[in-house]
């Protein structure tokens, strides 16, 4: 594929409030998992987001007040992202600018918060709560462009955990077929009672915090974040920002399991065929790949299925980590929050060992890292799995 | 971008299947009252059919009809699915039980209330490892679905089937999101123009209206179901137009010519 440029980055996370102290946490491995506490749920361990609870919306957008529209506010204020946005917008028109952002239960939390207010008399929801400007999915997008003033076109793409990794491919698409000339991607999910409860329910949920590609991994810790990157063609404009994110978007590949909705393929034969298709598309080999960050979500069976799909692609030397240890599983956000750690490990040479690992499972065969290795790279490939069965892989490239 | 059709399916009320719907969106029958359920999906086994959900049947009997019409292999096309409220039902559960306090939900109900449920039933359902993208965009997502379906056959060169459904939600959402009736339709869009009907869509910035039809109950049924927004489209595929139709595609609009 023809290389597009990230050429601004932001992201939220347990992990730290933007670009910096993401970096900051990952050179110290300090993890932002912390007990669950959560709308009176003690879930396990949680990736959740200081300040959430005070942020405000602007006035005029008020409608769209909710922890997910909040959480990307927070991000798109954070990392000079609005300031590169509104550059991009003067150059190339506010409405040749779209926004494309994956969510996987987008202000859900907004409508179990009016149910539980409901009437128990009429049964009527309270007046205040506005569901096609929280709850709905397109409130994201929606938010997204008129918080930084965009014209362009929207899209959610909802492929659960895989939603914001594969709202790159969309986003591609719209700037390929010239409906775009650049793209705010990305995305947001949020904490709330239905996925705390809900991957409990599937006894998912580790009771310590999340320990990936340890031999006693115990499940996930539930995390939430934001993130967005400006996407556009290689060489439109000079478009270096002092945010210091850039990176060249390379090469993705999409694929299914066609095997289970909660339980992904054992043999990873789905995940292969991604990661594979990415290294296609990117015209690259699989030695090219300096690092690997890892869907690595801490559960049983998506680490072994992991790990089984990266050996039989890359063999047994590249180096490969999960940094849920320090976010918790931001579901539908964990690919944009994952795609600036690729963005950092393409400019610091910082690769990321996993954290809480006691012994790395005996039985991998990929090269997990679970300490921090100085190296520099020039190629990162991100992997993004989800319940339906739904596979993504990007690669991204350092500055020429 | 042009693209051709090669296939279609259709569910809605008084609309069972492409066939039957074909005649009365010509308006050569008129439009019966009878909300049919859709037929249980063949490509599952008998237990993912108990599982999955009325949302996802309806989302497959118009994946499947369409895949027949076009003659295609389901398990060779990548396909993009996109619904406003996903499976209501589920969701709606998921929300009462976190209301009655139990502090438990359904782990079945939990794994099929995400969005790429119908998507993901589909790809089981046919062994498929081809990409399929859920998206939601509100009353718009059957125009912003099929821009993005069409964009990624010309963009991949390889042809996609597109899938719009919608159901209503039960419970107190649905109060306040109203739909009221289920509604489905697929096309399978080809990049090399082969099909029955030749689509060129241009997206254009500002808001405009979708057009209307000549049947008040159709423009109705479009009203309250995002996915039967595709109505005037699918009407002028039906008659075979060489026409055109204007989408509402927020914040902008599709106008697509079929030739």
């Amino acid at each position: 594929m023809t290389p597009l440029v990230i050429s601004a980055g932001t992201a939220i996370s347990a992990a730290g409030a933007g670009i910096d102290a993401l970096r900051a946490a990952l050179q110290s491995r300090r993890s932002g998992l912390t007990p669950c506490d959560f709308a009176g749920l003690a879930t396990g361990f949680v990736g959740r987001v200081e300040g959430v609870e005070a942020h405000a919306l602007p006035d005029a957008l008020a409608r769209f007040d909710c922890r997910n529209n909040r959480l990307a506010d927070m991000a798109l204020r954070l990392d000079g992202f609005a300031g590169a946005v509104t550059q991009a917008a003067s150059f190339y028109g506010p409405a040749r600018i779209g926004v494309v952002v994956g969510t996987s239960t987008s202000g859900i939390l907004s409508a179990e918060d009016a149910c539980l207010a409901h009437d128990r008399e009429t049964g009527a929801l309270p007046a205040d709560f506005d569901q096609s400007h929280t709850q709905d999915l397109f409130s994201l997008p929606r938010y997204v462009a008129a918080a930084l003033d965009l014209g362009g076109p929207l899209l959610t793409v909802s492929n659960a955990c895989a939603s914001s990794s594969r709202a790159f491919v969309d986003a591609r698409y719209w700037i390929e077929t010239g409906l775009c000339d650049a793209v705010v991607v990305g995305g947001a999910d949020s904490l709330c009672r239905m996925t705390l409860l809900g991957f409990a329910s599937l006894g998912l949920v580790a009771p310590t915090a999340t320990r990936p590609c340890d031999a006693d991994r115990q499940g996930i810790s539930i995390g939430e974040g934001a993130g967005f990157a400006l996407l556009e063609r290689e060489g439109a404009r000079d478009a270096r920002t002092a945010a210091g994110i850039f990176a060249r978007f390379l090469g993705y590949g999409a694929s299914s399991d066609g095997h289970h909705m909660s339980s992904p393929d054992p043999e990873g034969r789905g995940a292969a065929v991604a990661m594979q298709a990415a290294l296609e598309r990117a015209g690259l080999a699989p030695e090219d790949i300096g690092y690997i960050n890892l869907h690595g979500t801490g559960t049983l069976v998506n680490d072994a299925m992991e790990d089984t799909a990266v050996a039989a692609v890359f063999g047994t030397a590249v180096p490969c980590s999960s940094t849920k240890g320090w976010t918790g599983h931001t579901l539908g956000a964990s690919g944009i929050v994952e795609t600036m750690i690729a963005a950092i490990v393409l400019r610091d040479g910082l690769l990321p060992g996993c954290l809480n690992v006691t012994s790395i499972d005996p039985a991998f065969r990929s090269r997990v890292l679970d300490r921090n290795v100085k190296k520099s790279v020039r190629h990162v490939m991100s992997n993004a799995f989800g319940f339906g069965g739904t596979n993504c892989s990007l690669i991204f490239g350092a500055a020429p | 971008m042009k693209i051709g059709v090669r296939g279609l399916g259709l569910w809605g009320p008084g609309l069972a299947g492409w066939k039957q719907g074909q005649a009365v969106l010509r308006g050569n029958v008129p439009l019966a009252d009878a909300e049919l359920p859709p037929p249980a999906p063949a490509c599952l086994p008998p237990n993912e059919r108990r599982r999955c959900g009325p949302v996802t049947r309806l989302a497959l009997a118009a994946a499947a009809e369409a895949c027949v019409h076009a003659d295609m292999d389901p398990a060779e096309l990548a396909s993009v699915f996109a619904t406003s409220n996903g499976d209501g039902p589920v969701v709606n559960a998921i929300l009462s039980a976190i209301v009655a306090g139990a502090g438990e939900v359904s782990p079945t109900q939990f794994h099929n209330s995400v969005h790429n449920a119908a998507a993901g039933y589909w790809t089981i359902g046919h062994g498929s490892i081809a990409p399929a993208t859920a998206l939601g965009c509100y009353d718009w997502s059957f125009a912003q679905g099929l821009m993005r379906a069409a964009a990624e056959a010309v963009i991949e060169k390889r042809p996609v089937l597109f899938v719009a459904y919608d159901q209503p939600i039960p419970g107190p959402i649905g109060t306040v999101r109203i739909t009221r009736s289920a509604f489905a339709c697929a096309l399978v869009l080809d990049p090399d123009g082969a099909g029955h009907m030749q689509l060129d869509l241009q997206y254009g910035a500002g808001r405009m209206d979708d057009d209307t039809l000549e049947i008040d109950r159709l423009n109705d049924m479009a009203h309250f179901n995002p996915a039967a927004r595709s109505l005037p489209l699918l009407a002028a595929i039906a008659r075979g137009d060489a026409t055109q139709v204007r989408l509402t595609c927020r914040p902008g609009h599709l106008t697509v010519r079929l030739s």
